[in-house]
């Protein structure tokens, strides 16, 4: 690793300042991807501001049909919570999938969604589910929020505070997990909530996306055989050493008929 | 330099770090505590497992700067004086090593698991040791002396 500066505020308040004063310093949530990225000197921040003392950013908070997450949330909290558990179990199930028992008690939510990785877990949840994601600014949907591979609409020095998911009637994630790193080789998210039937795929393009047709026979009618015979399509998906473009497209198929059969 | 402080193994230790020092740089290099070990040193091995205020984390992904405060347990702190902790004398009982340098990470990742689960099953035991890598592939033993050490845990409170 380069040398940085280290500070740990406090406050959201001061967190933003320490970032808007130095440009090229840069926020640490659980750090479980920037912490690699910086010791294979694949980023040069000036300094990190950590995050992990802003009380305000952790807490789960369910009521009024939606389970509110602060950015700072482990993912082991998400996965253990009664009350996601009971209101939106698809996503206690996401949280408890991701990474390894030690990644889960480091990472947050906020993390994952700020560095949108293409293999991500939690950027499917977000999709599907319709959620807000609150910044220190703004509220941006999550339509509008993964922009493309690695990269978000948070401007910079822009921190998450929280995100909102609207409690779905049926949801369920299921992950083909590549063998070794246990990232999404493909991932689907499948809800039947305020905003529809909606399909979010994750792992298998630059960044998580919708899968329109599979949402539309979804939103006709829900179930197993609304999706059985639909393929999707291989144009612009991921190929690489552990699978093809074409795998990768049979893959969203299968995944989203198990997630919807999960979901009931 | 900041300095950091923090309980390890219930010893009080201050160090001056650099904020680029990891957790098990200060652990083995400052602290001259080398049961931890470094294996990949790109967080999918798990040989640098220790606990956090009693949670299992690489220690290799960690700043040391972060665990300022923090009450951290290695496999040095485990034994008490001469006598195993349950959980390594089960390692030893069913030979759940081949060359051994995984098995601190292995032991330590293993602890936690036993504190939520006094009876886990074959297959909650591989899924928890998902962090966890054997190059010796000797997973078949280590999983049958997880499962023995935590009964081993749950029968000694």
């Amino acid at each position: 690793m380069y040398e940085f500066a280290y500070h740990k505020p406090a406050s959201v308040a001061d967190a933003v300042k320490l970032l808007a004063a130095d440009g090229e310093a840069k926020a640490v949530a659980g750090g479980q991807t920037l912490i690699p990225t910086l010791k294979q000197r694949l980023a040069r921040p000036t300094a990190l501001v950590d995050l992990s003392a802003v009380r305000d950013l952790v807490g789960i908070t369910v009521g009024g049909g939606k389970v509110t997450i602060g950015a700072m949330t482990k993912h082991v909290d998400v996965a253990s919570s009664a009350d996601v558990k009971k209101a939106l179990p698809a996503l206690a199930a996401l949280a408890d999938g991701i990474g390894d028992p030690q990644v889960r008690n480091r990472g947050t939510i906020g993390g994952s969604i700020a560095n949108n990785d293409p293999a991500a877990d939690y950027p499917s949840a977000c999709l599907a589910l319709g959620a807000t994601i609150k910044t220190n600014t703004r509220e941006i949907a999550a339509d509008e929020f993964f922009k493309g591979m690695f990269e978000t609409a948070l401007k910079p020095g822009e921190l998450i505070v929280s995100v909102s998911f609207p409690v779905a009637e049926k949801a369920a994630y299921m992950k083909f997990a590549q063998p070794a790193s246990r990232y999404a080789l493909v991932g689907v998210f499948v809800a039947k909530g305020p905003a529809g039937a909606r399909v979010a795929v994750t792992g298998a393009g630059p960044s998580v996306f919708r899968w329109k047709e599979a949402e539309a026979a979804l939103g006709k009618s829900w179930g197993v055989a609304a999706v059985e015979n639909l393929k999707a399509s291989a144009s612009g998906l991921n190929s690489d050493i552990h699978a093809g473009a074409d795998y990768r497209a049979h893959l969203i198929g299968v995944m989203t008929k198990r997630a919807v059969a999960a979901a009931g | 330099m900041p300095k950091v402080s923090m309980t390890v193994n219930g010893k009080n230790v201050s160090a001056e770090v650099e904020g680029r020092t990891l957790l098990v740089q200060l652990l083995r290099e400052k602290l001259g505590m080398t049961g931890t070990h470094v294996g990949c040193d790109t967080s999918q091995c798990g040989a640098c497992v220790v606990h956090v205020d009693g949670k299992s984390v690489k220690s290799c992904t960690m700043l040391a700067v972060q665990a300022d405060g923090a009450k951290i347990t290695t496999i040095e702190g485990l034994a008490t004086g001469n006598d195993l902790h349950p959980m390594q004398a089960a390692f030893k009982e069913h030979h759940g090593l081949q060359c051994g340098f995984c098995t601190p990470g292995m032991v330590m990742s293993a602890v936690e698991l036993a504190k939520h689960n006094s009876n886990p099953s074959e297959h909650e035991v591989r899924e928890w040791l998902e962090g966890n890598i054997c190059r010796c592939t000797g997973y078949h033993n280590i999983v049958k002396a997880v499962q023995a050490g935590a009964k081993a845990m749950a029968a000694a409170k």
